[in-house]
């Protein structure tokens, strides 16, 4: 009777079955989550995370603090040149487009995996839905999301209450207040989404920009792109002639007086910085007016992880409605939820309307539209363009 | 001896030699699992990385800048401090401080928030920062005063050990009496003594200088970096083919050093035939304005400044511009602070170093009783000539294919290879000079050779093992590439703590990470100066003996 019934289970659920399947082998786990290290609120979210799914599953997170995704895209990539195709170093990656698409097409990725995560039904996976592509790329069940990410601009509002309403604005702007904005490098991410915005707004044809680069597109798209740079360029924070690396460097440089201007891709992290004693009071969050380019933060499982079953736990725990929700408190992480709110049943609902609220936090009606992200082929060659325009 | 000059050979070669093969190898466009073709491709694209010419001349005039001008210093200051009890005591704390500490305390003081400015600021009425590029400054001021700061201790405490070998009174008695001033006799007749034994060291620092990642990373130019930095970055981009040019780059880096030293060694006899017409000008000099004092008061006070400033921003609550001092303090950055990454430094750095104490007691022990050198002097400094990258990222691929996976004990080999130079070289010089009288007398009355080491020679030398674990834990705590690479980011010390948060927004919990780095080799040296005076008074004089 018990086999029956559990020969019954298995054939209704084949799904649930393996869930369990994968609960028991992630026991006593410990997943190492490669995870830029740059912000010690995600570092404490993750430390945290760790704690809940060592209490509820036995599964430990270590997280391996990166400067730069990069680097454990590279490690991966080391790993399957050397021929090692099990017991991989790097168990579960805090991923975005370029590295995505990167370990995707070099098949560096397992997966598809996200359908089978319990939690997965809370997120809207429908072809076109947000969580189903990664900067124009399918992500057909390779990347599992965790968080939001939306561009926006800050500025110290007591300093400087003016702000430019495009990007064609901070031109003027800059030249009204020379050396007073900046942006991180685009061999960072962020510095790249500062080009990629100004791109989405400045291009003749942006629908252009969703497809793969070439040639004659760059050259026709990336004009009137580089006009506008050449102009901001002087005005730039130490004349355009160095860049902070990242968008963390450059909130120093605002929290420290030397720029007017920092950039994020998490409309909560001024209020965060704010609440730390990093950035100012006065700091508030702006967005051009035609809208911010946005994408979901994501995380990927390594063909060869050693830890696969605990680095599936991992991803399904990060969709858990209650870990969204306690992410999306200011006082936590304030990211914004992933999940779709009309999958959430009332409880869950109740969870995100309990939320503390902070001056610094924009309402999501004041972020804007949010805009496509190019293909990412555009990123690599913005990227490459820009240094060799701007490297002496 | 054929044992250990093999064990050796497997520790030590091997891993530089398989390092260095597979970078060279990747260079030419063939990486191990990978494959590809051989060519010459890697060279063409790594020229053609953006601004390469401007980094190839950064990393020259930082490195060769820094150790020239790190050496003129050395020379009046060494003069100094000679004879002076206190000297090798006081250079130990600035020797043990870790670059990327040190480079941390010197943004943080040179930065346009820094306390520099706003000593400026508050009598000028600035009300914002001054708009100056440091640090990062395109031309590497910035970084080649934090080498300068890291390599004048250095070659200080050489030139004084080399000095140790001499009589240096009874040469200063005799130029004085000649009418020479101290000064004079100091750097025409001494020190040109003491050069050859300088050499060995001062190759070190150069390569070092032209090869620096962590502080590069933290005061260097970023648009476009030094070279190395270009490297690393090449390195760890997604893109595995860019390994190709990184490895190019590391042979161009590695060539630029070759010609450097040949450059250097050239310029020797030229300075060296300059020097002499000098010296039979026969001009006495007069003693000048005390600048030797001044130096050395600038070398040991900036880094105690930076340090400070360290330490302030640590416990920093809210501290806007133009303040002098933080407007509250709070201690909640050090509630967060990860003491497992404290725990790994300390355990990897015993660790390392009681090895490296343990081969190098073998290495002079077998020479003691062969009565012969081992004669493998090139290959053991050979890992501190190289440039860091240009063989560790070879050497972790070989890990890999060896099957050693990347972790703690990857990162202990890569991190012997460094160590154990400085403690075998910190160890020999007091193991040959011990008195053999009281080995010889062990020996008359019947005490086997094993006896004789346990009892009475390993005894007689607490003090200089002391010193010399208190060196190699130094250099295994300072190391940030050998644990970035051969560590795969799982292996998380507080430099590479240091080093990533340095990037970070949060200025203060950086201060807390370089703090520590900065207080873990501190600390290990009270240790070991401690030791032999709670060992007794009278082993204290007699390792003193060393």
């Amino acid at each position: 009777m018990r086999l029956l019934l559990a020969a019954l289970l298995l054939g209704a659920s084949p799904a649930l079955a393996d869930w369990s399947d994968t609960l028991a082998e992630a026991r006593g786990q410990t997943v190492y989550w490669h995870a830029w290290g740059g912000d010690p609120r995600t570092n404490d979210f993750i430390a945290w995370a760790s704690t809940q799914t060592e209490a509820r599953y036995g599964v430990k997170i270590e997280q391996v603090k990166l400067t730069d995704t990069a680097e454990a895209v590279a490690r991966v990539l080391a790993e399957q040149a050397a021929g090692q195709d099990t017991g991989g170093a790097v168990d579960l990656i805090w991923i975005n487009g370029p590295n995505f698409l990167a370990m995707k097409e070099a098949g560096l990725l397992h997966g598809p995996f996200v359908a089978d995560l319990p939690n997965a039904r809370f997120v809207d996976l429908g072809p076109g839905a947000p969580a189903s592509v990664d900067f124009t790329v399918p992500v057909e069940g390779y990347e599992s999301p965790w968080r939001l990410a939306k561009f926006v601009f800050a500025h110290d509002a007591g300093r400087v209450p003016d702000v430019p309403a495009t990007m064609a604005g901070f031109v003027d702007w800059a030249a009204a207040h020379p050396g007073r904005m900046t942006h991180p490098n685009p061999a960072n991410f962020m510095g790249a989404s500062f080009l990629k915005q100004a791109l989405v707004e400045l291009a003749p044809d942006p629908a252009v920009l969703a497809q793969p680069v070439t040639d004659a597109a760059f050259a026709a798209q990336t004009a009137p792109l580089w006009a506008w740079y050449d102009a901001l360029r002087p005005n730039l924070w130490r004349q355009g002639t160095a860049f902070p690396e990242n968008e963390s460097v450059q909130a120093q440089l605002l929290a420290d007086g030397e720029v007017d201007v920092a950039m994020f891709f998490d409309p909560a992290a001024p209020a965060a910085l704010i609440g730390q004693g990093i950035l100012p009071e006065t700091v508030r969050v702006f967005v051009p007016k035609g809208g911010s380019i946005g994408n979901i933060s994501f995380v990927a499982i390594p063909f060869n992880a050693a830890h696969r079953a605990g680095a599936e736990v991992v991803a399904d725990f990060l969709l858990d409605p209650a870990t969204q929700a306690h992410m999306q408190d200011v006082t936590v992480l304030g990211s914004y939820a992933v999940l779709d709110p009309a999958r959430l049943d009332a409880q869950a609902q109740a969870l995100f309307d309990a939320l503390p609220t902070a001056p610094a936090l924009p309402a999501l009606a004041d972020l804007g539209p949010t805009l496509p992200e190019p293909h990412a082929s555009w990123m690599t060659r913005l990227t490459a363009d820009w240094a060799a325009r701007t490297t002496p | 001896m054929t044992g250990l000059r093999a064990a050796l050979l497997l520790l030590i070669g091997a891993p530089v030699s398989l390092g260095a093969m597979l970078t060279t190898l990747a260079a030419f466009g063939w990486q191990p699992g990978v494959g590809g073709h051989v060519s010459q491709a890697g060279f063409a694209q790594a020229l053609a990385v953006p601004g390469i010419a401007t980094s190839l001349w950064l990393t020259l005039a930082t490195g060769v800048g820094a150790t020239l001008i790190a050496l003129a210093l050395s020379v009046p200051v060494s003069g100094w401090l000679i004879g002076r009890d206190w000297a090798a005591r006081g250079l130990a704390p600035l020797l043990a401080v870790p670059h990327a500490a040190l480079a941390l305390g010197v943004a943080f003081l040179l930065a346009p928030s820094g306390w520099i400015a706003r000593l400026i600021a508050v009598p000028m009425g600035w009300s914002m920062p001054p708009a100056w590029p440091l640090p990062g400054d395109p031309w590497g001021a910035a970084l080649i005063l934090g080498l300068v700061l890291k390599e004048l201790p250095f070659l200080l405490l050489v030139t004084l050990a080399a000095a140790a070998t001499r009589d240096v009174a009874a040469d200063m008695a005799v130029g004085r009496s000649l009418g020479y001033a101290p000064g004079r006799v100091w750097a025409r007749l001494i020190w040109p003594q003491l050069y050859p034994a300088l050499r060995l060291p001062l190759f070190i620092t150069l390569s070092f200088a032209l090869s620096v990642v962590d502080m590069a990373l933290i005061l260097g130019p970023s648009h476009p970096p030094t070279l190395a930095v270009q490297i690393l970055r090449l390195l760890m981009a997604p893109d595995l083919a860019l390994r190709v040019p990184a490895s190019a780059l590391a042979l161009i880096l590695l060539g630029l050093i070759g010609g450097v030293v040949m450059l250097w060694i050239g310029t020797e006899r030229a300075v060296a035939a300059l020097g002499r017409r000098a010296i039979r000008a026969g001009r006495r000099g007069r003693a000048g304005p005390p600048l030797a004092p001044g130096i050395a008061a600038l070398g040991a006070g900036l880094p105690v400044l930076a340090l400070a400033g360290l330490a302030l921003w640590s416990v920093a609550g809210r501290w806007s511009f133009p303040q002098l001092w933080p407007a509250t303090l709070s201690l909640t950055r050090w509630a967060r602070v990860d003491w497992g990454v404290g725990a790994t430094t300390l355990g990897l750095g015993v660790t390392v170093t009681v090895l490296a104490l343990m081969l190098a007691v073998a290495v002079l022990e077998t020479e003691d009783r062969a009565r012969r050198r081992l004669g493998l002097g090139v290959l053991i400094v050979l890992p501190l000539l190289l440039p860091q990258i240009g063989f560790l990222q070879g050497l972790t691929s070989g890990f890999l294919v060896l099957g050693l996976p990347p972790g703690p004990l990857a990162v202990i080999w890569a991190e012997g290879l460094f160590v154990f130079p400085y403690v075998l070289l910190a160890l020999a010089g007091p193991w040959r000079a011990l008195d053999p009288a009281q080995l010889q007398a062990a020996a008359s009355l019947g005490a086997g050779p094993w006896r004789i080491l346990w009892r009475i020679r390993l005894p007689l030398m607490v003090r200089p093992l002391m010193s010399a674990a208190a060196i190699g834990f130094a250099v295994s705590v300072a190391q940030y590439l050998a644990v970035l690479l051969p560590g795969a980011g799982r292996v998380a010390v507080l430099a590479t703590e240091a080093v990533t948060l340095s990037s970070g927004a949060d200025r203060r919990l950086a201060a807390v990470y370089g703090l520590l780095l900065a207080a873990l080799p501190l600390l290990g040296f009270a240790a070991a100066l401690s030791v032999p005076d709670w060992r007794g008074r009278d082993q204290r004089r007699a390792g003193d003996g060393a």
